[in-house]
Formats: structure tokens, sequence, C-alpha cells
């Protein structure tokens, strides 16, 4: 079986964000970057599908610049056992032109299972799973925690309001995953010197018109300086006070 | 031609949530600022009672539909019925609350009808007819002004941000809407449903949350966090550092790789406020902070702040709560 993990570059979650002069992307100057954390937690997923055993393969693919090199070279040195990389033109992309080169892509690459993070933490989009899974006619289910996979049977657990679902489906099908799931292994330096053998296929990623433009990138509102109320048990009543009279909370 | 607006009802065990009323009123602000038409959707049984309440929130038109398969949520089923009710409207903005169902079901539906997608914006604005969408991208780091390029567009909105609507004891047209649900159409099937004893709220719906952090010590002490929820009426959070220790469940982690909440109050207990806590938090609309470090970052973000021991100001403000409760 094909399972294939999408990979996207984001940039590291502690880095500060500049807006770039443009007003309308960021500044990459400076910028730590690293795999999409839920896209991790997927490609974990899927290297514990393979060492179960019964002879699978897991492929990456990722729509970016040729800088995301270095990540799919992380995810090869995790496990993965072939990386694709789309090199993305100028243009701009929201969640459904990501989707459409994503799909064109795989619509040769004809995995099996699509694994990838519920959303990638740069736009915070939470979209292409769905909207890939559209494209390639699959079924999609989005925020797994539990994954249980038997021949072509998918049990899948997810997260819902108050509660947890519990969802059967059939491969092919798209699986996008919640935190919870796995936690991803560190690569190792035998993983680090296998990955060099690894090849990386590009291609150039398909354009696609954005059905959402961005105009404008803006600093977020200021919070308002707070105050310390006191030091220990002794400040309760003043927050109390404050709780009930300036904000009406209790 | 799509015009005005249809926003979707969200209910639970047949009573519509608060975020539905969110949706009735920042959706009949947008179809005015469009200049259409604004309608409802409800799924489920019981959509008549459902579109009498609407109807007295000011809400003239409901759509609705029912089906045996819609009885329980399903990414196929309710895009479905949500693309058939669209079929009807004809609306240009698809309006619903990126609450923990939203946020399956505005991209499914925008899948389904292949247009545009908008989640999670905090603010939006009609100018010429034209919307223009605020979101919090980046963790929140950066704001994105965001507008569609082509119609109809899925806008989510993030709950607790905008007013609800009032009553004004009107009464709304109820239009009943037929979805082909046949065949193999629900391909992801839900086989089963664990819920809690005790249902609780999702972080990202609660009006007041208290998070607990590695101040707690312990999974053993976070009766303490539990406790003052209670007595707040607010439900539990976390930060990852507890998460990851096994102390509490995912479900509960705040940030950036957890929950992204809105709630009117947030009080964070031996959290230090690492910029990835502070991602899932930081539009809270009063962050309240107890930490024994005066310099912890999360006293940047924090409306109040009381340096202490959590084991000491827990009680005590729990105790102070009830009584002034009480009072
Ligand atoms: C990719 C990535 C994603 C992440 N995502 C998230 C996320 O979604 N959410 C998240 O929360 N974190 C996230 N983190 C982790 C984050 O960087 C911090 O490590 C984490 O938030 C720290 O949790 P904490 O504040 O509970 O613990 P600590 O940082 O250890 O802070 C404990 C605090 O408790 C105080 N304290 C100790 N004892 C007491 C006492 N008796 N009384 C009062 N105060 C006391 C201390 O002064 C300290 O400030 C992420 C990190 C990475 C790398
Ligand atoms: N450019 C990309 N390359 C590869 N995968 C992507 C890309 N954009 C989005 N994805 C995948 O889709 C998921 C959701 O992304 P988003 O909808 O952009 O929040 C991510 O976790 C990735 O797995």
């Amino acid at each position: 079986m094909k399972i294939l993990t999408l990979l996207k570059r984001v940039p590291d979650t502690a880095a500060k964000i500049r807006v770039a002069g443009d007003g309308k992307r960021i500044d990459p100057a400076g910028v730590e970057f690293v795999i999409n954390p839920y896209d991790e937690i997927a490609l974990e997923q899927a290297l514990r599908v393979k060492e179960a055993g019964g002879g699978h393969s897991v492929a990456v693919l990722c729509l970016g610049t040729k800088d995301a090199t270095k990540e799919i070279r992380t995810a090869l040195a995790m496990g993965a056992d072939e990386g694709i990389l789309l090199i993305d033109g100028a243009g701009e992309r929201d969640a459904a032109a990501s989707a459409a080169a994503l799909a064109a892509a795989l619509s040769e690459v004809k995995p099996d299972l699509i694994l990838c993070g519920w959303k990638a933490v740069d736009t915070d989009d939470g979209a292409v799973p769905h909207l890939l899974a559209a494209r390639l006619g699959l079924p999609c289910v989005t925020l797994v925690t539990k994954f249980v996979l038997d021949g072509t049977a998918l049990t899948l657990h997810r997260e819902v309001e108050g509660a947890e679902e519990v969802v059967s489906v059939k491969l092919p099908a798209v699986v996008s995953v919640q935190k919870g799931l796995a936690e991803p292994r560190y690569t190792s330096l035998k993983g680090i010197m296998m990955a060099k053998k690894k090849t990386i296929a590009e291609k150039p990623g398909a354009a696609a018109e954005p059905k959402v433009r961005i105009l404008a990138l803006e600093p977020p509102p200021e919070r308002k300086a707070g105050r310390i109320v006191g030091t220990g048990p002794e400040a309760v009543p003043a927050l109390v006070k404050a709780l009930s009279e300036e904000q009406k909370l209790i | 031609m799509a015009s005005g607006v249809l926003a979707f009802a969200e209910s639970v065990g047949g009573k519509l949530k608060k975020s539905a009323f969110e949706m009735a009123s920042a959706g009949r602000k947008l179809a005015e600022g469009l200049g259409g038409p604004f309608s409802m959707f409800v799924i489920g049984a019981g959509p008549g009672e459902a579109a009498a309440t609407l109807g007295r929130h000011g809400v003239t038109k409901v759509l609705t539909a029912s089906d045996p398969a819609l009885e329980r949520y399903s990414s196929d089923g309710y895009s479905l019925a949500l693309a058939a009710a669209a079929a009807v409207a004809d609306p240009a903005i698809l309006l619903l609350a990126s609450s923990a169902m939203g946020k399956d079901l505005g991209p499914a539906l925008a899948a389904r009808l292949g247009c545009g997608i908008i989640t999670d914006a905090v603010d939006f604005s009609v100018t010429g007819g034209k919307l223009a969408a605020r979101r919090p991208v980046y963790a929140g780091k950066v704001r994105a002004l965001a507008e569609p390029a082509s119609c109809p567009v899925v806008l989510s909105l993030r709950p607790n941000i905008f007013e609800p609507a009032a009553e004004n004891g009107g009464t709304a047209e109820v239009v009943p809407v037929a979805v082909d649900l046949s065949g193999d159409r629900i391909r992801a099937v839900v086989t089963a449903i664990m819920a809690p004893e005790v249902r609780k709220v999702d972080l990202t719906e609660a009006d007041i949350i208290v998070s607990g952090g590695r101040g707690m010590k312990g999974p053993e002490h976070f009766h303490l966090v539990e406790d003052l929820a209670a007595a707040l009426g607010g439900e539990v959070g976390a930060s990852r550092a507890v998460v990851d220790a096994g102390w509490r469940p995912h479900a509960e982690q705040v940030g950036q790789t957890g929950k992204t909440v809105s709630p009117k109050l947030y009080v964070a207990c031996g959290i230090s406020g690492a910029i990835q806590h502070l991602a899932g938090m930081s539009s809270a609309k009063c962050i309240v902070a107890v930490n024994k470090d005066p310099e912890a970052p999360i006293f940047k973000v924090a409306d109040y702040g009381i340096v202490g021991d959590v084991f000491e100001v827990l009680p005590a403000l729990a105790k102070a709560i009830r009584e002034k409760k009480g009072a």
C-alpha cells in the first residue's frame, strides 16, 4: 500500500513574525522554518503503519520553495521512503489553490492513504484536507486522534464537542490529524545517513487561481497593559472586586 | 444571481447553541451590508421549534432539513444538506461558526461547492457590496485582511466574538429543504460517540476557562483548578507541558497546537505564558494570571495578576467567588 503524507514548511512556532515591505507577506529573514507540527504527527502515524509490516511505503509531498528540501530531508531521516517537492511559483495561493496543485500531483501518484495535519500553523486555514479530498473524489476524516487500520478498513476517533466520535471509512481516503494521535519521533544519526541515499523528485506546482486573496497583513490589536493586583492570597479580594465591578464577570 | 447570506444554526441535542445566535446577528449585519436576503438553516429533528426560536431573535426565514441520516453529524451528510440549502437560497456568503463542528463542516462545504473559504474570522466589513474579513494567522502574531475573489464563499466566524442576536418577538417563515442522502453518499460513517458522563462545552466555545500549567506540580493537584472552574461556572484547560506529561487530556490543551479560545474570562494558573500558549488565548476578553514568578511572561498579557503560590491563591479565590456569588 502506498501511504502519502503532506508536509508544509512553516515558521517555527517560537519565531517572531514581521510583515514584509509589500504588506501582504511575512518577512522570512531571520525566521527558522520547520515541518508543520501537525504534519509531523501525520508522518509519525504513517511510519507506524509501515513499521507494523505489510510492505507499505511512505512518501511525503510538499508544495513550497526549493528551501523546503530541508524539511523533506528531515522527513526522510525520520523514515519516509521518498520525497516529492512541488516547486511553487510566485502566484498567491489560498487553500483552494494549494489543494489544486497537490491534487494535480496526487492524481498521478494515486496513494491508498493520504495523511496530513488538520491545519498548517502559518495560514491557520484548516481547509486543504477537505478541498484536496474533494478534488480526488475521496472521503475525508479530519481532526483524528486515534487511528486503526485493518486491511482497507479504517477506524478513526475524532474530537467533537465535549466527546469523541468513532468513524469508519474505507481506503482510499484522506485523514487529517489532531494532536494526541502520535508523538513524532526524533531523527537518528542512522536515519540522517540513510536519508542521503533517498530521492527527492522535483516538479513545478500546477498554477491555480486563488478564490480568496490577502489584501494586507496587519499587526494584531495590542492588549492594554494590565496590572498586578497584589501578592499571595491577600490579593484575592482585590481581584474579585475587579472581576465583579470593572469586568462584570461575577 | 447569488446574493445575501445563508447562515448555519448549530444545535446540540435538539437545542440551538449560543453560536447560532451569534451567526443570526452577524449574518443579518452581513446581509444588510450586501443588500441581500438573510436566511438560516437548521438540521435535525424538531426544526420547527428551532425556527420559532430563531424567529423570535429576528430571523425571518429558516430553511430546515430532517432525515434519519442527519441524526448524527457527518461531514458528508451535513455538507450535502447545506449544499442543498444553498441551492435553494443561492447566497453569496455561507456563514457558520468555527466551532468544533464548523472546523470540519466549513471546509467540507467549500469542497462540495468548489468555492473559496475564509476560516475563523474575528471581524468583517462590507464596503461597496464587497466582503473583507480579518482573521488571525501565524498563531495570532499577525492578522490577515482577506477578501473573496469569487462567489459564493464560505465564511466561518470564531465563536464568542460576535454579539448574539437579541429577542425581538418576530416569526420566521419555514422552508423545508429536500436532501438526497441515498445510497452510499455518506462515506465516512459515525459508528459510535464516546461521551463523558458530564457533557462538556468545547473550549473553543466556553465563556470561562481556568487553565493549569506545570506550576500545579502534578495531576493530583488539578482538583484546585477544577474547583475554581466550578466556582466560576467554567471549563478546565491546560498548557501543553501538562498535557504532554499526561496530567490532562489533549482536548484540554490551549495554544498553537491546541485549542484557540476566546472566552470572556481566562484564568492561567501556574502557566509561564510561552508564545505558543499565548497564541491560543490572547484573544480572551479578560485574562487573569496566578504565578509565583513576577517576571513570568503571562503577566505581560494579563489584565489582572496575582504574584503568588497557586496552592494558596486558588482555594482562597474559589472561596471568595462562591461567597460573592452567594451574596
Ligand atoms: C511546536 C510547539 C508547539 C507548542 N504548542 C503549545 C501549545 O499549544 N500550548 C502550550 O501551552 N504550549 C505549547 N508549546 C510549549 C510551550 O513552549 C511551553 O513549553 C509550555 O506552554 C509551558 O507550559 P507551562 O507554562 O505549564 O510550564 P512552564 O513553562 O514550566 O511554567 C510553569 C510556571 O509555573 C510557575 N509556578 C511554578 N510553581 C508555582 C506555584 N506553586 N504557584 C504559582 N506558580 C508556579 C512558574 O513560575 C512558571 O512560570 C509548544 C511548543 C512547541 C515547540
Ligand atoms: N503547501 C503545502 N504543501 C504540502 N501540504 C500542505 C500545503 N498546504 C497545506 N498542506 C496540508 O494541508 C494541511 C492543512 O493545511 P491548511 O488548510 O493550509 O491549514 C497541512 O497540515 C498540510 O498537511
